[in-house]
């Protein structure tokens, strides 16, 4: 077996240089409405009220916008260097011990890397140890390093452990107080930098563990969580030009599964389900979704939006997510392709 | 005893309840038939002074705010802390009888849920010392006097994560945590020093930042007194009291065995074994 090298790309001088979207990378588009650092602050607000919050960090903590925490209460940060088995177990003792530890570093590191503190000095005893993780999914174009593109496959398997994937700063705002109040263990995307803020313009509000519809259609159900939300209600406002009506299902808690709002609205009669994640196709939302469908004897038409199951490539975030069929662009042509309706 | 030598006659208490802790084992063995009967008899001097001499703990309230903190974070030594647990009256001596059974609180592996004065689900090797940094800082934010902890063995060295939060400790100068290592060189596949050698382990710890103490793990005078250097140490940072101990201590067919890692025992050898410990313990 030989070893693949990639070709070598020529610059092509028509097209505008695109750069790598590097760890400190925004997935916010340019005109998008945004607010900086939602976890830090929201922490650093709770840690106001509640003396029992610390905050733990695997020398990351300005990329996970815990730095925002650490100067606001810096005797309750606990810098535990690049260790991140260090920083599980470290969780786990602070939670042994009462206290309730936001501990953060890159969704890679904790997912690929630390599972096995997670699992056995956490999940096992049920503490109430947050693990805050940022580049989830294809976040970054630094490549599968930093690319957790198998976080939710990983995780969704420990028992005892929740799984929390927001859209937006106002998801994540309004999370935090909810993560901290859960009583077991709690593993969150994280978005970070400047984060686009776009349910504002919904009727809508985080609720631990509760799926929402942000709206109704009757052609089309959109399942997502995530990023993958934003793109969902851009891809539906998108099809309303086609007269496609698209309703989407925000699904913030990935575990556990708010089964009965998503099998009311899969249940639906007439309309294609898309579940759509900022995942892998393999063990992510979309298949957590279509277990529950098979086991319930709900059998809608299903179709489900992820990133293939490779190692994917670094580059630019916009590239890249065009390339594995992310952006709202691809969402907007699959859905249409699915549907039999070719562009107007 | 003799009252005018009350440390020789603490001493010798304290070589009775070791003794009595190799018992316990010993029963324990013979319920299953096998064990990890051997890690057992090495280290009960080790447990003997920790919980007869160095520890603070209520055995009627296990959860006691006030307690030093024991963390096994070499789960397959259980056995050896069960025993040690029914001598100091955490754990009932009539629940010896269930050791590995279904539903009993005594799991071959440790398990923090299962069994009172089990601090930690330390099965996974490797863990107990991450979660031992995070306790004593926890422990220090509270304002806590209380000590952590640590009995380790010398094959779980091999995983890394001990030594991130060996680091880990002498950065945040943790003069509350004290490690335990419990040095038998014998791990599953053989001798630790050929497996993956960890040696020269005092020096290893010391470069890492901490008060290190070596001793022979089985004498009991060398054991009282680096308790107490360790707790009594000035320096703010951690501790380390590193043990070489004998595999099968105190049951001469035991030491002698090659390969004691896990130990099956023919049902008659039980008693055979029992016989022999009390024999030696009344040289």
């Amino acid at each position: 077996m030989s070893l693949m090298k990639k070709t070598f790309a020529k610059a092509d001088p028509s097209k505008p240089r695109l750069t790598t979207s590097a760890m400190i990378a925004s997935i916010a588009g340019p005109d998008q409405k945004t607010e900086a650092a939602p976890f830090g602050h929201a922490l650093a607000r709770l840690a106001a009220e509640r003396a029992d919050i610390v905050g733990l960090s695997a020398d990351l903590s300005k990329y996970t916008d815990l730095h925002v925490f650490a100067a606001a209460h810096p005797d309750r940060f606990y810098q535990m260097g690049m260790a991140e088995q260090l920083l599980m177990g470290a969780a786990a003792g602070f939670a042994r011990e009462g206290f309730v530890p936001f501990a953060t570093t890159y969704a890679v590191f904790a997912s690929r890397r630390a599972y096995d503190f997670i699992c056995m000095a956490i999940a096992e005893e049920n503490l109430p140890a947050k693990i805050i993780c940022a580049l989830p999914g294809l976040t970054t174009g630094y490549g599968p390093s930093h690319q957790a593109t198998e976080d939710l496959a990983i995780f969704r398997g420990m028992p005892n452990l929740a799984i929390v994937d927001p859209c937006d700063a106002l998801d994540i705002r309004e999370a935090v107080p909810q993560i901290a109040a859960h009583p077991g263990p709690v593993y969150m995307r994280l978005l970070r930098g400047q984060v686009p803020l776009v349910l504002d313009e919904y009727d809508y509000r985080f609720q631990f563990g509760k799926a929402a519809l942000l709206r109704d259609g009757a052609d089309v159900l959109f399942i997502s969580s995530g990023l993958m939300t934003m793109r969902t209600l851009e891809a539906a406002k998108a099809l309303a030009g086609d007269r496609i009506d698209a309703a989407v299902l925000h699904v913030p808690t990935i575990k556990p599964l708010d089964e009965a709002a998503i099998l009311a609205a899969a249940g639906k009669p007439g309309r294609l389900v898309i579940v759509a994640e900022n995942h892998s196709i393999v063990g992510g939302l979309g298949e957590a979704i279509a277990g529950l469908l098979m086991r319930s004897g709900v059998f809608p038409s299903f179709r489900q939006i992820a990133l293939p199951d490779q190692f994917l490539d670094a580059g630019a975030l916009p590239t890249l997510h065009d390339r594995y069929g992310i952006s709202s662009g691809a969402v907007v042509a699959r859905t249409r392709d699915w549907l039999g309706r070719s562009a107007p | 005893m003799n009252a005018s030598t009350p440390i020789l006659g603490h001493n010798s208490r304290l070589a009775g309840r070791a003794h009595a802790i190799r018992r316990h084992a010993l029963k324990m063995g013979k319920v299953q038939g096998q064990g990890y009967i051997a890690q057992a008899l090495d280290c009960a001097d080790i447990l003997a002074v920790a919980y007869f001499h160095a520890m603070t703990y209520r055995a009627d309230e296990p959860e006691w705010e006030g307690r030093d903190r024991f963390y096994l974070s070499i789960g397959h030594y259980a056995i050896a802390l069960y025993a040690a647990l029914i001598e100091a009256g955490i754990v009932p001596a009539d629940e010896l009888e269930t050791y590995g059974g279904d539903d009993s609180r005594l799991p071959m592996s440790g398990m923090a849920s299962y069994t009172p004065g089990m601090e930690i689900t330390g099965g996974s090797l490797g863990q107990g010392l991450t979660i031992a940094v995070g306790t004593g800082l926890a422990l220090k934010r509270k304002g806590s006097k209380s000590f952590v902890y640590n009995l380790l063995s010398d094959g779980e060295l091999g995983e890394g994560a001990t030594w991130e939060a060996a680091m880990g400790a002498a950065h945040w100068r943790l003069d509350n945590l004290i490690a335990i290592v419990d040095v038998n060189d014998q791990q599953a596949d053989g001798p630790s020093s050929k497996v993956l050698s960890s040696e020269p382990l005092d020096d290893k710890w010391r470069a890492f930042g901490w008060f290190t103490q070596r001793i022979d793990g089985n004498d009991i005078e060398a054991l009282v007194a680096a308790f107490d250097a360790a707790r009594n140490h000035g320096e703010p940072v951690p501790r380390v009291i590193v043990c070489d101990t004998l595999m099968g201590k105190g049951v001469p067919f035991l030491e002698a065995r090659d390969k004691n890692h896990f130990i099956r025992v023919d049902a008659d050898e039980w008693d055979k074994a029992l016989a022999m410990l009390d024999e030696g313990a009344g040289r």
